[in-house]
């Protein structure tokens, strides 16, 4: 692939991120220069704490950064209006929802937000995404379902159906598998990883599950005690970035497998 | 089917009275018809069609409120007085009687107008208002606006009991009286006042649709939606005061409606668009206080309960009774 052909979507610039308390800052990480290509499928890796939330809330403007820039197509984070940011990046949190009534439609339908009218009716080409989102996902049979009723797995999907009817360049997800079983885990990645090859679109996840996030995503960014390294997953594996992760004595990362594997010493 | 309702018990409401009046008669009156007796048609024309318009007016404003804070609060038991408002008014009002007597002349005169009462009601909501507005731009969290906003609750009814009890009992029965909220005692002219800003308010409600809707989704999915929260926010503070505190003003604080309403809403319609509860708890809420009035006439009787007792002791049965049987209540 030829370096013009590449289109950098993300990209930041010694970017610092962490909290502001009063007047003292709190750094979680520091001097992150990355680089995201339009089109790939990109996990965060690392252990609790150690700023994966943090990071994916700089690079989605849900808290701002300490220093250093973000920048979206080019164009400088800060300088995005809310409702332009929501039009090219999209959203899938960890958070429980607040009870409500809401069908399983009428979430999706709230990814149409940023396009409808003051009193939120939709038009034709909104109910277009939303079918779409919905068949891209399969979950065509859940949609009169109230939101509640649902499995995990299940509503995983949904919410990744309402970031697809947002329709944005970018989907960041916070850790997509959190409460899932091996089995939904999987088949999120797969949905995810399908979305990244049929529809062109740039997903951003965090998450916990590094084996299979090495076999399906594209590139990796990974977090340690000694700060961030970036690369196709290849690349992480020969520089011998990935055996950082995680404390030595318990879990350690095996080349020829291509995988860590756990170490018990008795 | 519900306007239907709400229409033919304004009607109704009109019809009842300490005063009995055929309903061929009111009806004539209503129709600019000359009836038999003079004072039939100042009774109807001056004080029950205003005391029903008002009826609608508080049951939908408080209603709508009660609406706004639960999905601002994400909280099914947030009503429209949960930011103090009421406690303001009543600050407002009992400075106004109770302190009359340290004050004396000018005050004590103001104290038993209307407007006396509604004008230290509205600055009382104001300041208390004005309060939890500036510290709920100081707080991250949607949350503590909540306990704020119990907080001077507490803080004023603090302060009314200290006034209590420094007063004399007619002063204290008379603050009592206001507190138990009335429909009545309005003169046109002062509902003119009190529409113009009830139809701001409303006309606020719709327009906060969309973002009502999005914090459904919570805050964070609200904002990367393009909502932006804080404007919204101030906005929807801004309506339910300008509401309560109106409604409180001339109406005294009317409890149990703008809680139960939004929930009964839910229930009958069993969705959480705003696009749909929001038409529906108006029609609901003015429905529900009509009723409530009605009984507190307590037909053929020249009694009237307070409305405050009415829409309690009423109204809360009828929403246990809906939870026992939905068994499930949404924000």
């Amino acid at each position: 692939m030829s370096a013009s052909n590449k289109h950098i979507i993300l990209k930041t610039t010694d970017l610092s991120i962490g909290y502001q308390q009063k007047k003292k800052q709190l750094v979680v990480v520091n001097d992150i220069n990355l680089s995201i290509e339009k089109g790939t499928f990109v996990a965060v890796l690392g252990k609790n704490g150690i700023g994966k939330s943090t990071l994916l809330r700089t690079l989605s403007k849900v808290q701002n950064s300490l220093n250093g820039t973000v920048f979206l197509n080019n164009k400088n984070l800060s300088e995005y209006s809310s409702k332009e940011l929501a039009t090219s990046l999209s959203l899938v949190l960890t958070e429980r929802l607040p009870e409500s009534q809401l069908t399983v439609f009428e979430l999706i339908a709230l990814g149409r937000q940023p396009y409808t009218n003051w009193i939120d009716s939709l038009s034709e080409e909104d109910f277009t995404k939303i079918h779409w989102a919905i068949e891209q996902t399969e979950i065509k049979h859940l949609q009169h379902n109230r939101f509640y009723e649902l499995s995990d797995g299940q509503l995983q999907r949904v919410l990744i159906a309402r970031a697809l009817a947002q329709d944005t360049e970018i989907i960041i997800l916070d850790e997509p598998t959190a409460h899932l079983d091996m089995h939904h885990t999987f088949k999120i990645f797969s949905l995810l990883k399908k979305l990244v090859d049929t529809t062109g679109k740039t997903i951003i996840i965090s998450t916990h599950q590094v084996n299979l996030a090495i076999d399906l995503v594209d590139e990796l960014i990974a977090l340690s005690d000694k700060g961030l390294v970036s690369g196709k997953v290849q690349d992480l594996i020969d520089n011998n970035t990935l055996e950082h992760l995680f404390p030595k004595e318990i879990i350690k990362f095996n080349k020829t497998l291509r995988q860590f594997t756990i170490h018990k010493n008795n | 089917m519900l306007s239907i309702l709400l229409v033919i018990l304004w009607f109704v409401n009109v019809c009842l009275g300490s005063v009995s009046i055929p309903f061929q008669e009111v009806f004539s009156i209503l129709m600019g018809e000359e009836t038999s007796k003079e004072a039939w048609q100042t009774i109807v024309l001056n004080f029950r069609v205003p005391k029903a318009i008002t009826a609608i007016l508080v049951g939908s404003g408080l209603s709508i409120s009660g609406l706004l804070m639960q999905t601002l609060f994400r909280n099914p038991l947030a009503g429209p007085f949960v930011l103090g408002i009421s406690s303001g008014a009543s600050l407002g009002v009992a400075l106004l009687i109770l302190g009359s007597s340290f004050l004396g002349g000018s005050l004590l005169s103001m104290a038993f107008s209307n407007w006396g009462l509604a004008i230290a009601a509205s600055l009382g909501a104001f300041l208390v208002l004005s309060a939890v507005i500036i510290a709920a731009n100081r707080v991250r969290n949607t949350m503590s606006i909540l306990i704020i906003g119990l907080m001077f609750g507490s803080l004023t009814s603090a302060v009314i009991s200290v006034l209590a009890y420094f007063s004399e009992a007619e002063q204290i029965q008379q603050y009592l009286f206001w507190s138990f909220g009335s429909l009545g005692n309005l003169t046109w002219e002062e509902l003119l006042v009190f529409s113009i800003i009830y139809v701001i308010g409303i006309f606020g409600t719709f327009m906060v649709i969309k973002p009502l809707n999005s914090f459904l989704l919570g805050e964070n999915y609200a904002k990367s939606l393009g909502i932006n929260i804080k404007k919204s926010r101030n906005i929807i503070l801004l309506i339910t005061s300008l509401l309560t505190g109106v409604i409180t003003a001339f109406s005294g604080p009317i409890a149990f409606v703008g809680l139960a309403v939004p929930h009964i809403a839910k229930m009958l319609f069993n969705t959480s668009n705003h696009k749909i509860l929001i038409p529906a708890v108006i029609i609901i809420g003015a429905i529900v206080l009509l009723i409530c009035d009605s009984i507190a006439q307590l037909p053929s009787s020249e009694y009237t309960l307070p409305i405050n007792a009415i829409t309690s002791l009423f109204g809360a049965p009828v929403v246990i009774w809906l939870l026992i049987r939905k068994k499930k209540i949404y924000v």
